[in-house]
């Protein structure tokens, strides 16, 4: 410390980074970050050591944090304040608020004829869309992680679906699922796989698969990249300890890779089920024409209560949408506990 | 000599017979592997391009060849005059000025409030610090989608329906956790003795942020940059349900309104997409590289 503090007074300028490298904090920068690093130079961790300056006042804080508080308190945390207040409030069809409503709101989603439907859709929506992302995404990023001509047009492709709004996807898909003019059906035909059109968004046995091939379209992108970071993470001298112990190639996949992508999963699925579940373009665009709530998934069914059914129900929507928020943090902590158990039990 | 030359020969190709036939077939399979390898490729970017193919035919061809029965893969006419006319119809433009000033200011207003935020957080303890960064992790479990109705319960009482400032703020919020987890994961890998030098030699808190940080953490506010603007740009829900004048109306909503039950102008439609994706496209290759690096500073950390 002593020794620092000469070299950093000694030599200003010169070599700066050297001469401070063995310091707990530099004494120069700042007498706050010193008098703590002093008082409890012990306990810190050798990385927080290199990479903090050390204790504030949370006042000096607030002026740098206090734009970003700001913003968040009053766009996020301030509306799910008034969606808190609306869901117990009764509104008039123009959006006035005309008093309180008590629990009536929560009922009247809880009894709603359509909620089964609804949440049934939900739950398949959601499961088999990530699931099928997750498996697909797993197969696109070890071929990604290949090394082979033209690999970068490939990436480039990929990207193509994640970029692109998710409106003009869905609107290009009703196109492509077209009965009378969609490509789907041509190409189906043309192959002789089937002998006549399908009508995939108005048939009531395809609407759903047809949706949920469209979300699986436009999550693998994502998905695999954020596995190629995790394959890209696995260093190369595991994988040659594993082959001179003469392991087979699904062997080396199923005991070494997938094990050692578990954070990517982790995060690729939790990431997955909260995008999904709140997907509102894809659903809500491809199942525009079918009238009532037959194939709408909770967010679909929410924004509907409010905005485009015939009673315009601010409030119920609003309960519905606590539902929802409550509905995928219970996902989300379920989720990530099971996988903390089971980490435990192994 | 003679004598010996066959006597060794025979004993040779024993031991070696084996090894060859294990490198042929591993030579067979590096061989096959420079054509097979492309091939897949190919198909793998065939299967995630081909719906914007199709988008790309159906804008070459007027409305009326779109649908018409039966479909055909290539136009049966072509038509390229539909980019001009859009490119010339002023509620076209009227949505794309929306987009491009929604998206613009929603970037500058993110990386002003994130930098500070992120680099003050990775740089520094304080009361309170855990407590931001877990608000901040909870705004990013949060959707616009979910909280939609008190969104405009809150505008709709504040009078900001219908205004470029309602959509602005909300796709600020909502992309500035992600900003600044990004950042906030550059910023605490580089060593603070970076900065100290530069204290040493008189520079200031900001003056240290913006000469000596930001420059070294580039890719890190590239990557937030981009995926700010393409959330920004592709936002849809807060706009379809904020946005009723049809001239204010971005990019996402707007061109929907060219095929309803009432109108199809399936050519427009696809052209407008057109125009809609390739700068997010062109954004998203440029920061390919850093896209794999950018998540994982991000998520996985």
């Amino acid at each position: 410390m002593a020794d620092a503090h000469q070299g950093a007074v000694a030599e200003p300028g010169r070599m700066p980074v050297a001469a401070t490298a063995s310091a707990a904090s530099s004494p120069v920068s700042s007498p706050v970050s010193s008098a703590v690093s002093t008082s409890s130079g012990g306990p810190t961790s050798g990385r927080r050591r290199r990479t903090l300056h050390g204790r504030t006042s949370p006042w000096v804080a607030l002026l740098w944090l206090g734009p970003a508080l700001l913003l968040i308190i009053g766009v996020v945390v301030f509306p799910a304040f008034q969606l808190v207040k609306a869901a117990f409030s009764r509104y008039s069809i123009t959006g006035l608020r005309l008093g309180d409503a008590g629990a009536t709101n929560f009922t009247n989603v809880l009894n709603h004829s359509s909620l089964i439907t609804v949440l049934t859709n939900t739950v398949i929506w959601v499961v088999v869309v990530v699931a099928l992302t997750v498996v697909i995404s797993l197969a696109v990023a070890q071929f990604l992680a290949k090394d082979f001509f033209g690999r970068k047009v490939v990436r480039w492709a990929i990207i193509v679906p994640w970029a692109a709004s998710l409106v003009i996807t869905a609107k290009l898909f009703t196109m492509i699922y077209d009965y009378y003019y969609g490509t789907l059906n041509l190409i189906l035909q043309t192959l002789h796989i089937t002998s006549g059109p399908i009508d995939f968004l108005g048939d009531d046995r395809w609407t759903m698969a047809s949706m949920i091939w469209v979300g699986i379209f436009v999550s693998v992108p994502f998905t695999a990249y954020v596995f190629v970071a995790g394959l890209n993470a696995i260093p190369t001298d595991v994988y040659e300890a594993a082959k001179i112990d003469g392991a087979r190639p699904w062997q080396i996949y199923w005991r070494i890779t997938l094990p050692l992508l578990r954070p990517a999963l982790i995060v690729a699925s939790v990431l997955n089920i909260i995008y999904v579940f709140n997907s509102f373009p894809i659903v809500y665009t491809l199942n525009d024409r079918n009238p009532g709530f037959l194939h709408d998934t909770t967010i679909t069914f929410m924004y509907k209560l409010a905005f485009k059914s015939a009673e315009k129900d601010v409030g119920m929507s609003a309960a519905a949408g606590i539902f929802n928020v409550l509905l995928i943090l219970v996902v989300v902590v379920i989720y990530l506990r099971t996988l903390k158990w089971q980490e435990q039990e192994d | 000599m003679a004598a010996v030359s066959p006597a060794v020969t025979p004993v040779a190709p024993t031991p070696v017979a084996p090894t060859t036939m294990g490198t042929r077939r591993k030579v067979g399979w590096a061989r096959a592997r420079r054509y097979v390898l492309p091939l897949v490729g190919l198909a793998v970017a065939l299967a995630f391009l081909g719906p914007y193919i199709v988008m790309v035919l159906n804008s070459l061809r007027p409305s009326s060849d779109v649908v018409q029965t039966p479909p055909t893969f290539l136009p049966r006419t072509w038509q390229l005059s539909t980019f001009g006319d859009i490119l010339g119809d002023q509620r076209f433009l009227n949505w794309l000025k929306t987009s491009l000033l929604v998206a613009t200011s929603s970037t500058i207003i993110v990386v002003l409030v994130a930098v500070p935020a992120a680099y003050f957080t990775a740089r520094f303890r304080f009361a309170g610090r855990t407590a931001f960064l877990f608000l901040v992790l909870v705004t990013q479990m949060f959707s616009p989608t979910s909280l939609v109705v008190g969104l405009y319960r809150e505008f709709f009482e504040l009078n900001l329906v219908n205004t470029y400032m309602a959509i602005i703020l909300t796709n600020s919020a909502f992309n500035l956790a992600f900003a600044v987890w990004i950042l906030h994961g550059f910023f605490s890998s580089i060593p603070k003795e970076v900065e100290e030098a530069a204290h040493l030699d008189g520079c200031s808190r900001v003056g240290t942020l913006t000469r000596i940080m930001l420059p070294l953490t580039l890719p890190g506010v590239v990557t937030a940059v981009v995926f700010t603007f393409i959330a920004a740009w592709n936002e849809y829900v807060v706009a379809l349900t904020l946005m009723l004048d049809d001239a204010k109306k971005p990019l996402t909503v707007g061109i929907t309104s060219y095929v309803t039950g009432y109108e199809q102008h399936w050519d427009q439609l696809f052209a407008a997409s057109i125009i809609a994706i390739i700068p997010v496209v062109i954004l998203f290759a440029f920061i390919e590289k850093h896209l794999v690096g950018g998540l994982t500073a991000g998520s996985i950390k």
